[in-house]
């Protein structure tokens, strides 16, 4: 099978991303677009576009049917669903079989296997990987019996979640009442599903993830990224590989997470999110994220492949067109989301219109974007202006030239948050690296004490 | 003629070879601006795609949306002694800190200075609307759900000793 038209149904810089490697490729693009965004940079670079509803992402890139009923009047082949919005909804996979239209990710058992967090954490344990000590609770009843059996403090979470929403902690059984409630309500006001679980909540634990890509027999692993530096559970520094662990766990980590995509028999990219307990020396199984991600430029910049492509041929249903050792890794890579938000007023959005943007450019920088002047910042979505990729012979060189590049980074008309990296990539305990998920909040805290 | 990232990378090394600083490329299909700063040596690029959408039009048109609440079409008109409060962000308008729940406040309340009225969803964040003045809301001027330019308003107060 041959894809000659692919329907890009998702919007900013990841809709060029994907536009780009068509284009490379000789495929055709249609993108289909929402009211606001019918004049977007991935508008303008896609072959046509096709408005599938008005600005709010409920009314159009949310919808299955406009969706499929784009893909259908424009003759596409295949959908690519890009991030976030339906790229791991089973119902737009599965809809796109009833309408024979091919959709660029897994199959609808696996986006069902992997989505109910449940159901995945299942997986995990029968396919041998380690996970947190936790388990479904449905009453308060069960949450201290649960609590009292596996000790605080506890991490709530919902079961149809992902993106930090629905996320609670609870430091001492006495809170748990209060967050439970929470967990469940802001769980069926954001995923339509009360349903929640615990997890033990590791004090110094770091986020690190594998990239896997699997052709429904035959599983490869892209080596690892550690994506530790969060803000309220949004990554907003990331970098390939993990440094500071062993190689023995880094080994470990790479074959679990073969072996989980393994058991499902997984088909596409996708990947493995672990917590490692720095206190411990352990890894557990998160979750899988079964669609392509934000970070992934930084697993292209250090094994050299274009994950977009290599998508695109497993939905042509081609074998993977490598073995695990043609996988090789080369230096280290780190990326910035450059996003619209003000740090100085505790990260206030700031959408608007851009008088200026101007990017570093030159070897060993990349820079993902969807921003150029004279365009408009909607509202309506998420903050991600770019991605800025710096890739060094080692972590130092990378943060040596993020440093650099930084500083050539011009974007004027709103606020953004450039001015946080470049305090950031000077701090004496990133550049020693690395760093848990509570470094940034340390780090934003003693910023504000200074500042104070 | 597209230009791709691997056109710049190119474009970069040949320009590194000669003594030009400064390289503008404008087609009717993108604007490049490459820069070298005379300090550092190091390059920046300005990119601009032109091309006009090309865009189609599918049978399933989009339903009419509701023309967003500006700032102008409600402006400071009425009731000389009630104070607004405005939307100090774009975005969308919540009068319920969720779908289902009763409303933060009614006509008639009494509100604090401080107290939440209101939520604008912008880029994906929920952020709280506040009155700035003790009171009795006297009016909601933005319905549930409506998109708001930033400083429109969305509510009076009619001012009262706290």
């Amino acid at each position: 099978m041959i894809l000659r038209r692919i329907l890009v149904a998702n919007r900013g810089e990841i809709a060029v991303r994907v536009i780009r490697t068509c284009e490379r490729l000789g495929i055709e693009t249609i993108l289909a677009a929402s009211e606001a965004d019918v004049h977007s940079m991935a508008a303008r670079m896609a072959d046509c576009v096709i408005c599938i509803g008005p600005a709010s992402s409920a009314v159009s890139y949310l919808r299955v049917d406009a969706v499929v009923a784009a893909a259908l009047a424009a003759k596409a082949d295949a959908i690519h669903p890009g991030y976030g919005f339906l790229s791991e909804n089973p119902k737009l996979a599965a809809a796109c079989e009833r309408a024979g239209i091919v959709f660029i990710g897994p199959t609808i058992r696996q986006l069902e296997a992997v989505g109910d967090k449940l159901n995945a954490r299942a997986h995990a344990i029968a396919a041998g990987l380690p996970v947190l000590p936790g388990g479904e609770v449905r009453t308060l009843d069960e949450a201290h019996q649960l609590a009292a059996h596996i000790g605080v403090p506890i991490l709530i979470k919902s079961v149809g979640g992902g993106g930090g929403r629905g996320m609670k902690l609870a430091h001492d059984s006495s809170k748990l009442a209060a967050a439970l409630e929470l967990a469940m309500s802001e769980a069926q006001a954001s995923f339509g599903d009360p349903r929640v679980y615990l997890e033990r909540f590791a004090a110094r634990s770091r986020h690190i993830e594998v990239q896997v890509l699997g052709d429904g027999e035959n599983v490869i692993h892209l080596g690892t990224r550690d994506c530790s530096i969060q803000r309220r559970y949004q990554k907003l520094v990331e970098e390939a590989p993990a440094s500071g662990i062993s190689g023995s766990l880094r080994e470990t980590m790479h074959r679990s997470a073969v072996a989980f995509a393994k058991h499902l028999q997984y088909r596409g990219l996708g990947t493995v999110e672990f917590l490692v307990d720095c206190d411990r020396e352990a890894f557990y199984f998160l979750e899988m994220n079964a669609r392509i991600q934000v970070e992934h430029p930084l697993t292209e910049a250090v094994c050299g492949l274009d994950l977009v492509e290599e998508q695109i041929s497993i939905a042509q249903r081609r074998r993977l067109r490598w073995k695990q050792h043609d996988i090789t890794f080369t230096g280290h890579a780190i990326e910035c989301r450059i996003n619209a938000e003000d740090w100085t007023h505790d990260f206030r959005p700031s959408p608007g219109t851009l008088s200026r943007v101007s990017f570093p450019a030159g070897l060993g920088i990349r820079v993902d974007t969807h921003i150029q002047a004279g365009a408009t910042v909607p509202p309506f979505y998420d903050s991600l202006l770019a991605k800025l990729i710096t890739h060094g012979e080692n972590r130092a060189a990378a943060i040596h030239e993020l440093r650099r590049a930084l500083a050539s980074c011009e974007i004027a008309g709103i606020a953004t948050n450039l001015p946080m990296y470049a305090a950031l990539v000077t701090n004496d305990e990133y550049s020693r690296g690395p760093v848990d998920t509570a470094f940034l909040q340390r780090f934003l805290e003693n910023r504000a004490t200074h500042a104070a | 003629m597209k230009l791709t990232n691997e056109d710049v990378q190119e474009i970069l090394q040949l320009l590194d070879a000669t003594k030009c600083d400064e390289l503008h490329l404008e087609t009717r299909r993108f604007k490049l601006t490459l820069k070298r700063d005379p300090g550092s040596g190091r390059w920046t690029q300005e990119t601009q795609h032109l091309a006009t959408p090309n865009l189609i039009h599918s049978e399933s048109a989009p339903p009419a949306k509701p023309a967003p609440v500006s700032a102008a079409n409600s402006a400071d008109t009425p009731e000389s002694a009630s104070l607004a409060i405005r939307a100090h962000l774009p975005g969308t308008f919540y009068r319920a800190p969720r779908p289902g729940a009763p409303p933060f406040v009614e006509v008639g309340n009494r509100v604090e200075s401080g107290t939440v009225v209101g939520i604008i969803e912008t880029m994906k964040l929920m952020n709280a609307v506040h009155a700035e003045a003790c009171g009795e809301i006297a009016e909601i001027c933005c319905e549930n759900a409506r998109f708001a330019e930033k400083g429109t308003v969305l509510m009076r107060i009619k001012p009262s000793a706290p």
